[in-house]
């Protein structure tokens, strides 16, 4: 629905009721994370923890989703659990196309349910339901049941929470559709702590198209580029899998907790035997031809007189680096396995490995014992490995509590903060050098993605602060916008300013159109002035030391140089947060 | 004469670009209901897709089923629709064997007219356009 103000759906767990707010801002934020940060500053308490009940949790669109294909993602933006500071996560599935046929630009919601229950939304329907009987079950489960209390099939989108986010893991997920989730900073907590297990977002209405002859000709152009050209041929075919050995030969692939950037094991575990050993099929994200989703299957004997079954689990090459390289799991069929046990606790796949790997190295080195985590934890051990992911969704005991509000909280009370691979949050899967853990480190929301800083760590060689840290910025600035629409970011390479502009004209935002470097501007700012409202500190983040021992192709990684990126990234991103209304 | 066939449904992501293309193409609208074909995952995401077309019976149930001529028996199967004599009683819905008629919320009838504009929007061509012999029916 082509509109110059936002329709938002505002819902209230406490009071049960929900009320429409039709607001100004659509010029000044765009939409996605533009908006969904103005929203935490209509609906959101800086000074309130994130578990508050009346904190908000935040689900945006952009102005192009559902209108051009890879326009296909949400954000989603909240208090964050992890570190109590405002964040943002982004995941695609059905919920982007289930908003707008929802015909809702963002929905936010407020409050705390007596019980557990579970939420339907759509263009006709708001309805909240008791769902008490959900209570601990597994994500992949929860989400059969929701399918049955809200019919509707194809034409919806189901987010639920796993165990994890009902304990209120630091970095608890929100399963989208299966095989997609708002990942990372703890999406699943803030649900847990609203007493809510389930989203089913209903995609009940259509919208009357512009009538001009622009827009269907440039839809098929766009779509023409996306599915004609190489360009897409990565994220299809082998998919983001791809990566593992490329970054191995480039010594980037953190290994047994980045005790190493390179191990012969890769190939065992690249993107290419995942595809030749593991693929069942593809699958995409709604309103997405590229079909990037990657389905692996395991099947196991549960008894004797060849009695199998079989499960089906999505894969992409995080997933294949926080439980494959980073605990050393070589057989495809066993890191699938592991990543099933994820996908059910509802934790964050990348923090839940990452976590682990740190707490393989602590048991190796004495520091913990299985007094504590209850499981002998070795590197390449599947099935201990499979047990600690549940002990750790359910937050079992003192230690895997500790370790599931982050490894650096455990490393605080056990030791071994030197070897906690965190990076603002356990890091992601990619060891390229400074301005990548500098990125990750500062970075808005702690993702790889924030920025392409494992990018410029691979095509510079010289050592040039500035410089890294203006791309930092610029190309950060980029992807907001993109994040604004809210574009797939893997779609980064064919949506130029320019196609933008001409998709927002010939649906009529001509008024976008002319003014998106400006808007990038406004966006980037009060993203990062909401961060720094509630209680963003760059410069006391700590990169673990662990880092400064990194060996890349290029060698030792530069203590001096990561400093400096640091202290200039630092002030860079304070001075755009903390820039006053006036100024701009 | 031609008619769209979903014949290599095992293929399917589950993108529904063919649904958004007729909607966009055929109906004008943005919508991944309001169209021909609707894509439905078969049991969950875990179980593969299935589209929800036409079939192209002939003779049409819902043909018979149309009180007011504006569902009329096309050759080689399926119908021609005429928006103008529709009363939006429902009954095409009902009589669809194969729930291919989607009823908006105004009980307007949307249903697949074989026109093939879905066909190169699907990136594993799943559909197809396929030549039918005329069969008895239609003469």
């Amino acid at each position: 629905m082509i509109r110059n103000h936002f329709r938002v759906m505002v819902v209230n767990l406490s009071t049960g009721k929900t009320r429409i707010e039709e607001l100004e801002g659509r010029e000044q934020y765009v939409g996605g994370g533009g908006l969904a940060a103005m929203l935490f500053q209509k609906y959101g308490h800086v000074d309130k923890p994130w578990d508050a009940p009346e904190q908000p949790l935040i689900f945006a669109i952009g102005p192009l989703t559902g209108y051009f294909p890879l326009m296909s993602k949400t954000v989603c933006s909240f208090k964050s659990p992890y570190h109590d500071q405002y964040t943002e996560t982004h995941a695609g599935g059905r919920s982007a196309l289930s908003m707008r046929f929802g015909d809702m630009d963002a929905l936010v919601v407020i409050g705390q349910a007596k019980r557990l229950s579970a939420l339907a939304v759509g263009a006709r329907r708001v309805e909240v339901r008791d769902a008490h009987f959900l209570s601990g079950m597994d994500a992949l489960a929860s989400g059969r049941a929701v399918r049955r209390m809200f019919p509707g099939s194809g034409r919806r989108s189901i987010l639920r929470i796993g165990p994890a986010g009902e304990n209120k893991c630091a970095y608890a997920c929100i399963n989208v559709d299966t095989y997609r989730h708002f990942g990372r900073m703890g999406g699943g907590a803030v649900m847990g702590a609203k007493n809510l297990k389930a989203i089913c977002i209903l995609g009940d209405r259509g919208f009357d198209l512009p009538d001009n002859k622009d827009y269907p000709k440039l839809f098929k152009e766009i779509h023409g580029k996306l599915t004609e050209t190489d360009i897409m041929v990565k994220y299809h075919g082998v998919g983001t899998a791809i990566n593992v050995k490329p970054l191995n030969e480039l010594k980037s692939l953190p290994w047994r907790n980045l005790q190493a950037t390179t191990d012969p094991g890769a190939d065992s575990i690249s993107g290419e035997s995942f595809a030749d050993e593991t693929l069942l099929r593809n699958a995409a994200c709604a309103g997405c031809p590229v079909g990037c989703i990657h389905v692996g299957f395991v099947r196991d004997k549960f008894q004797v007189d060849n009695q199998y079954m079989y499960r089906q689990v999505g894969y992409d090459y995080e997933p294949i680096f926080a439980v494959g390289s980073m605990l050393h799991v070589l057989d495809p069929f066993d890191a699938l396995r592991i990543m099933d046990t994820v996908e059910k606790a509802g934790l964050d796949v990348m923090s839940a490995g990452v976590a682990l790997a740190w707490a393989t190295e602590a048991t190796e080195k004495g520091i913990i014992s299985e007094k504590e985590t209850e499981v002998p934890l070795s590197f390449g051990d599947t099935e201990s490995y499979m047990r600690a992911v549940e002990l750790l969704g359910d937050a079992s005991n003192e230690f895997y509590s500790l370790l599931a509000k982050g490894t650096l909280k455990a490393a605080e009370a056990y030791g071994g903060e030197d070897f906690a691979c965190v990076l603002g949050q356990e890091m992601a899967g990619y060891a390229t050098g400074e301005v990548f853990f500098t990125a990750q480190s500062l970075g808005f929301r702690h993702a790889h993605l924030d920025t392409g800083g494992y990018s410029f760590d691979q095509k510079h060689e010289e050592q040039d602060v500035q410089k890294a840290v203006d791309f930092l910025i610029e190309d950060e600035k980029k992807r907001v916008y993109l994040c604004a629409m809210v574009a797939c970011l893997f779609s980064r390479g064919v949506y130029s300013d320019e196609l933008l502009a001409k998709a927002l004209a010939s649906v009529g935002y001509d008024n976008l159109a002319s003014d998106m470097e400006a808007a990038s501007e406004r966006i980037q700012h009060i993203r990062w002035q909401t961060r720094f409202q509630t209680g963003y500190k760059p410069e006391e983040v700590k990169i673990p030391k662990r880092y400064l021992e990194v060996e890349t192709w290029k060698g030792k990684v530069d203590g001096d140089y990561l400093n400096a990126l640091k202290k200039e990234y630092a002030a860079r991103i304070t001075a755009i947060g903390t820039r006053k209304e006036e100024d701009d | 004469m031609k008619i769209l066939k979903a014949a290599r449904m095992e293929r399917c992501i589950g993108c529904h670009s063919c649904s958004l293309a007729c909607a966009r193409l055929v109906h004008k609208t943005l919508s991944w209901n309001k169209a021909g074909i609707r894509i439905a995952s078969a049991g969950g995401l875990s179980t593969g897709f299935e589209a929800r077309v036409c079939l192209a019976c002939n003779p049409a149930p819902c043909v018979e089923a149309c009180p007011t001529g504006a569902f009329s028996q096309r050759k080689g199967g399926g119908v021609i629709q005429k928006r103008k004599l529709c009363i939006r009683c429902g009954k095409c819905a009902e009589a669809c064997p194969v729930d291919a008629i989607f009823l908006d919320h105004l009980v307007n009838p949307y249903v697949c007219i074989h026109c093939g504009r879905c066909v190169s929007f699907c990136p594993h061509a799943c559909l197809e356009m396929a030549e039918v012999e005329t069969r008895e029916a239609d003469e």
